[in-house]
């Protein structure tokens, strides 16, 4: 059988230590881990940005075979900048990457019909936000590589596109998105992968990921009555020693 | 880019091109009736010339400005800010004073490379995907070195006359001009559009950022050295046979993307069509000023296009200021 995704020592100098990774049917995998842990550099890494080492396998083909054209069904990367060099119209912007019935309908599934014609810099940074998410979701590649989209968006839109990915992968397609909000991604990802110092450290269940002492050490919080609290520091227990004041979370191991 | 705009721009472009034939009319309407192939020797061999290289120039600005704008992301590049039309001076005057060698081809190698290493050290002092500021000071500073490098070669150049030489072709101009130096000049400039112009796609997926256009599978950093390259070749050999000639590789391309619905790389084939045709326009306001000399045309780009760049540089401001 072949896997969606099979990605074998990938790795990027200085960033990335090379690790195996692989997706076997269309899910939805979070990466978690704090500023600097590897999770951009991971997405650069699967989806051949910057000089990436390694050898990543979509559905049995190396994208560096493939030529823009085809690499577009294959995978679509969604940096976590929302910087765009020239005023293109929305529709515009979304059809660099797809052809016009595909725009249409990646920006109607995301409300920016009304936007379609109004240059992208002068949206809202969340709406622009979204205008980015039309573009790397309209090709319906299989596999997307999103880095923090949810960042910019209101919660509606939050849940709303998290929503939006499980329906890409109950269509068939697999999603590997990077983000901070630990709570929205044990509820949407049916896989975690928590990393740390260019590593992955712990992959597997939502629950089991959350609730274990890794996450606490690498991210040095915790779970109390429902609340993420910072630890003072990443390797102490206890209750009584939290940082006076709501203290800035401590740095990791 | 919609259907009107292009034919009325192709319209435009003959028009001028037949105007920079015709103009002045009545030395050639006297010539027709008295001495035909006088007439037509005339046309042939200097006022064709000069129409071409108004064309192969312009249009070579146009594209390689509009190639460099999405390069470096930014309107206030092209290849006079950039210092690339002062490097390929430089590189013409080292080879003509310097070392002696006139012919078309020296010039024109040396030229290329002069624009080589003036872009090659932009991209060194500013970075792939400059601020504005930065863009311009290290644009500015390769310039001044460049000009201040030239005035020393002519200064030490064995000919005493060099300055007074260099100064006309310095300005830029394209009076004069033979066939044959005609072709060293256009047909390098013919080559670098058409190579610039497979380069669109790829420019335009640059619009997202490199780390997409990296992900659509295009190679970022062979696509900064291809239209580095392209533009030093087909500039420098311009400037080898007309001298440097400013503003219309910032102009043209701004106005190209007005009809591309902002587009960088689409621009680029407008961008070549609106630089052939602001530099015969450019052309036709020197044979028609009433000076009874002609003035170089890099003059009078100059005085059309600063006013343009500072109103864009003032435009930026207030857009940024909002």
């Amino acid at each position: 059988m072949t896997l969606l995704l099979l990605a074998e020592k990938v790795g990027l100098a200085g960033r990335l230590e090379p690790c195996d990774f692989a997706m076997e049917t269309p899910a939805l995998i979070c990466l978690i881990g704090p500023n600097g842990s590897g999770k951009t550099s991971l997405l650069h890494a699967l989806a051949r940005i910057g000089g990436a080492s390694g050898d990543v396998r979509i559905d049995g083909r190396r994208p560096e075979d493939l030529v823009p054209a085809e690499r577009r069904r294959l995978l679509s990367y969604l940096p976590a900048s929302r910087d765009i060099a020239w005023p293109l119209a929305a529709r515009d912007l979304v059809r660099l990457g797809s052809d016009e019935d595909e725009a249409d309908e990646a920006m109607a599934a995301l409300e920016l019909t009304r936007w379609a014609g109004r240059r992208v810099d002068r949206l809202s940074t969340g709406e622009r936000s979204r205008v980015l998410i039309a573009r790397a979701l309209a090709p319906k590649p299989r596999l997307l590589l999103f880095d923090e989209p949810v960042a910019n968006l209101d919660p509606l839109w939050q849940l709303r596109l998290m929503e939006r990915l499980g329906e890409a992968v109950r269509n068939g397609q697999g999603a590997i998105v990077a983000m901070h909000d630990l709570d929205l991604a044990a509820r949407f990802a049916d896989r975690l992968v928590l990393m740390d110092q260019g590593a992955i450290v712990a992959d597997g269940e939502p629950r089991t990921i959350l609730a274990s002492a890794r996450l606490e050490a690498v991210f040095g919080i915790r779970k109390v009555s429902g609340e993420w609290r910072a630890l003072s520091s990443p390797s102490s227990d206890g209750e009584g020693d939290y940082p006076k004041g709501g203290g800035g979370v401590a740095g990791s191991d | 880019m919609s259907r009107l705009p292009c034919i009325l721009l192709a319209l435009a472009l003959l028009a001028a091109f037949a105007l920079s034939l015709a103009l002045p009319w009545p030395p050639i309407a006297a010539l027709l009736e008295q001495d035909r192939p006088l007439a037509l020797a005339l046309l042939w061999e200097l006022r064709l010339p000069r129409a071409l290289l108004a064309l192969a120039y312009g249009a070579m600005l146009g594209a390689s400005g509009a190639a460099i704008q999405g390069l470096f992301a930014n309107p206030l590049a092209s290849p006079d800010l950039t210092g690339t039309t002062s490097g390929a001076a430089l590189g013409a005057v080292i080879t003509a004073y310097i070392f002696g060698f006139s012919a078309p081809l020296a010039l024109a190698l040396g030229a290329v490379a002069g624009a080589l290493g003036a872009l090659l050290l932009l991209l060194a002092l500013a970075g792939p995907r400059a601020e504005t500021a930065t863009l311009l000071l290290a644009g500015l500073a390769i310039s001044a070195l460049a000009g201040a490098l030239t005035t020393l070669a002519l200064a030490l150049a064995p000919s005493p006359f060099a300055f007074y030489d260099a100064y006309e072709w310095l300005m830029g101009s394209l009076v004069d001009r033979s066939l044959e130096q005609t072709a060293f000049a256009a047909a390098p400039a013919l080559a670098a559009i058409l190579l610039l112009l497979r380069l669109g796609r790829a420019l335009d997926s640059l619009t997202l950022g490199e780390e997409v256009a990296q992900s659509f599978g295009h190679d970022v950093r062979r696509l900064r050295f291809e239209i580095v390259c392209l533009t030093a070749f087909g500039v420098g050999a311009c400037v080898a046979i007309c001298g440097a000639i400013g503003f219309v590789g910032l102009v043209a391309p701004i106005f190209a993307r007005r009809l591309t619905g902002g587009h960088p790389g689409r621009a680029i084939a407008p961008a070549a069509l609106i630089g052939g045709l602001l530099l015969l326009a450019a052309d036709l306001v020197v044979r028609s000023a009433p000076l009874g000399r002609t003035l170089p045309i890099g003059v009078v780009t100059a005085l059309l296009g600063a006013p343009f760049f500072l109103w864009l540089v003032a435009h930026m401001r207030w857009r940024l200021a909002r």
